[in-house]
């Protein structure tokens, strides 16, 4: 219970703060509505054929705009040293791991919210077809991206190229999860129910993201006293 | 030993394999405040952090009150000012202070934040975004975050390192009181008359050791450098 | 002492793989693929150490964070950075296997797909070791990060099975096919060979690493006084 309400501080503390700027998150709509429409070039939108495969493009846009605000999660400790004030507190380092994840997942999933519409609009998909379940692929995929792009947020805080390194190493641990995604996104944009063979992927981002929370929950103290 | 509020039995750190401090053991008595002083590089930050729990020892153990430093209990009655003033600029004061509240756990977190407002001079301005305020209002901020949860053990890293006269004094209003309630102070200078002037203790830093630990003379109040060339080296 | 054994190390490695690669060329073709089926010995062999060595810099890896002795992280980058090698051999033998069998230089075959992840994974850790200067700071959040990749790889392994298995594709070698006794041994024979190898670059690079670090340690000192 404290322990969940201490989360709670942390979660409310970094949403609050990023409301009052708004940085991280104008960043990334934009940044998904320019990927959007370069897509849109790309691989056209008018073309049959593209339209079906089309879900699957949505979580490059989601990948590269939720990096902006991954980056920004522990960036925004290293002002006025406030990480140390974090660390100081009687604060377990998974709660705080836990608190920044689910503020990074409530952002991110925000500017997928508003890339969702655009997409539709400019791909002509109906993509509510399958509602709940590519909203559940969303809520899963997006908390795959959030718990390892919050560690290794921690883990890039210090380095002088961090705006690069962090996709860099968050994306080929996600591959896995990027590759279920995207296939459920695919055949749920398009309309189609998923069936037999494909369920396989639901049970991937569901393994994925306990085994990846799980293991950032344990080792963030680590990293935080690193 | 235990009865100790600060203590380091042996504590070596290294950088790779680099000793940063060296066989560091000592002993600070509840109600003492240490000055800590020595060079650039000597070990006082290195050595406050450790004792913060911010990094673990190499070798060798530090005990705040018969404790490790990273402990829940510990680090309640830890306060630590470093060169940040660890405040978040996009929040205002009061809610700066509410957050550090609610993170200690205090049972009265509203008041305890404007009690800390009031004794620091910022309660005017406790709505105002701390990007907006003046350097000394920002010191005055840190301070007040720093003793808010009431801690038995104050860790500074040369607090009073570019303060302005304002936040001087409040920082030395809020000190002595803070050893007249029986807390312990560690705190690290360069500015050796005003830390010297509270002090109990000196202790003097030189290349990861500790070259000299006694109880604070008149000799050193009025010759600060004294120290220094009696056991620093030049 | 160690160079001593090193050397004798890289001799036997030396003999076998000598031995060996006669007898290799002595061995009938197989017999849909011809003669570029040879490059299974080198091929499979390759991973496999790569894959043990994985293995080693996750032990090695979590040894540091629990002792925070830097013997152990330098066997977790020497590892590494041997694996990125053999890693490499596996990749560059299996393109050319692909090109000679099928006229491509890439095709998305699970195994070879797979392998190409793990390098970018461990690549990266080479990456993160480079940006990181503090020594313990390294030591740590390289440990964490190889603790992540592990982790990953049957992940990766298993999700790039099922994306084939849906969408199949042709394998270099399945385990239906007969594979006769004196290629298993010629086989097992690299294999040993191979992981010989594997040990002796290891133990050279952890020799530089050791180096290294005095060399660094001797800097700090320096620029102490």
């Amino acid at each position: 219970m404290r322990f969940l309400s201490q989360v709670m501080v942390i979660t409310a503390k970094d949403l609050r703060a990023e409301m009052r700027t708004k940085e991280a998150i104008n960043a990334s709509f934009a940044f998904a509505l320019v990927i959007l429409l370069i897509l849109s070039f790309a691989f056209d939108p008018t073309e049959e054929t593209t339209r079906e495969i089309s879900g699957g493009l949505l979580w490059i846009v989601f990948t590269f705009a939720g990096t902006l605000v991954l980056n920004r999660s522990f960036a925004r400790e290293l002002p006025n040293d406030c990480l140390d004030a974090l660390i100081a507190a009687p604060v377990p380092g998974a709660a705080l791991f836990l608190g920044k994840a689910l503020a990074n997942f409530v952002l991110i999933l925000a500017v997928e919210f508003v890339a969702l519409p655009v997409f539709g609009i400019f791909y002509n998909v109906r993509w509510t077809r399958q509602f709940w379940p590519l909203m559940l692929v969303l809520v899963l995929g997006t908390w795959g991206l959030t718990s390892i792009g919050t560690i290794f947020s921690a883990l890039t805080v210090n380095i002088r190229l961090r705006e690069v390194m962090l996709p860099l190493l968050v994306y080929p641990v996600m591959i896995p999860m990027l590759l279920g995604a995207m296939r459920l996104s695919a055949l749920l944009v398009a309309g189609q129910p998923v069936t037999g063979d494909d369920t396989v992927w639901f049970k991937l981002l569901f393994g994925f993201d306990i085994i990846y929370t799980a293991l950032s929950l344990v080792l963030m103290e680590t990293v935080l006293l690193g | 030993m235990s009865d100790a509020a600060v203590d380091c039995a042996g504590v070596w750190k290294f950088y790779g394999d680099y000793p940063a401090l060296r066989d560091i053991s000592f002993e600070v008595r509840p109600g003492a405040c240490l000055a800590l002083i020595g060079r650039n590089g000597a070990g006082k930050t290195t050595l406050l952090r450790i004792l913060a729990g911010f990094s673990k020892p190499g070798k060798g153990q530090a005990h705040i009150f018969g404790q490790e430093p990273r402990n829940a209990e510990a680090r309640r009655r830890i306060g630590f000012i470093g060169h940040g003033i660890a405040v978040y600029d996009e929040l205002s004061a009061i809610e700066n202070l509410r957050l550090f509240a609610k993170l200690y756990r205090l049972p009265n977190a509203e008041s305890a934040a404007r009690e800390w407002l009031e004794r620091t001079g910022l309660d005017r301005v406790r709505d105002g975004l701390v990007r907006e305020f003046s350097r000394g209002m920002r010191q005055r901020l840190a301070v007040a975050r720093a003793f808010l949860h009431g801690p038995s053990v104050l860790l500074l890293d040369e607090p009073f390192t570019a303060l302005d006269d304002r936040a001087v004094a409040v920082l030395q209003t809020v000190l002595r009181d803070a050893l007249a309630a029986g807390r312990t102070v560690i705190m690290s200078t360069h500015q050796l008359r005003e830390a010297l002037e509270l002090a109990t203790h000196v202790a003097l830093i030189n290349r990861g050791r500790i070259a000299f630990h006694g109880e604070r003379t008149d000799e050193m109040l009025s010759d600060p450098g004294w120290i220094y060339a009696r056991y620093g080296e030049s | 002492m160690r160079q001593k054994v090193i050397i004798v190390m890289l001799a036997l490695v030396a003999i076998l793989l000598a031995r060996n690669l006669y007898a290799i060329s002595m061995l009938p073709d197989e017999m849909r693929q011809g003669q570029i089926f040879r490059i299974i010995y080198f091929h499979v062999p390759a991973a496999a150490a790569a894959m043990t060595g994985s293995a080693v810099a996750l032990v090695a890896s979590v040894l540091f964070l629990v002792t925070k002795k830097f013997q152990y992280d330098a066997l977790a980058v020497a590892v590494t950075e041997v694996g990125l090698a053999f890693l490499a051999v596996n990749l560059v033998t299996g393109s050319i296997w692909a090109h000679v069998i099928w006229g491509v230089w890439w095709a998305w075959d699970p195994r070879l797909t797979s392998a190409l992840i793990c390098w970018i994974l461990y690549a990266g850790y080479m990456i993160l070791r480079q940006a990181l200067e503090e020594p313990t700071q390294r030591a740590t959040f390289a440990a964490v990060y190889s603790i992540f990749a592990f982790t990953d790889v049957p992940i990766v392994y298993f999700s790039i099975r099922w994306w084939r298995t849906i969408h199949p594709q042709p394998v270099f070698f399945s385990k239906e096919g007969y594979f006769p006794p004196d290629w298993s041994r010629a086989l097992a024979i690299n294999m040993v060979a191979m992981f010989l190898l594997y040990a002796v670059l290891t133990m050279i690079r952890l020799r530089q690493e050791q180096t290294q670090r005095e060399i660094d340690y001797l800097r700090r000192t320096v620029h102490a006084i």
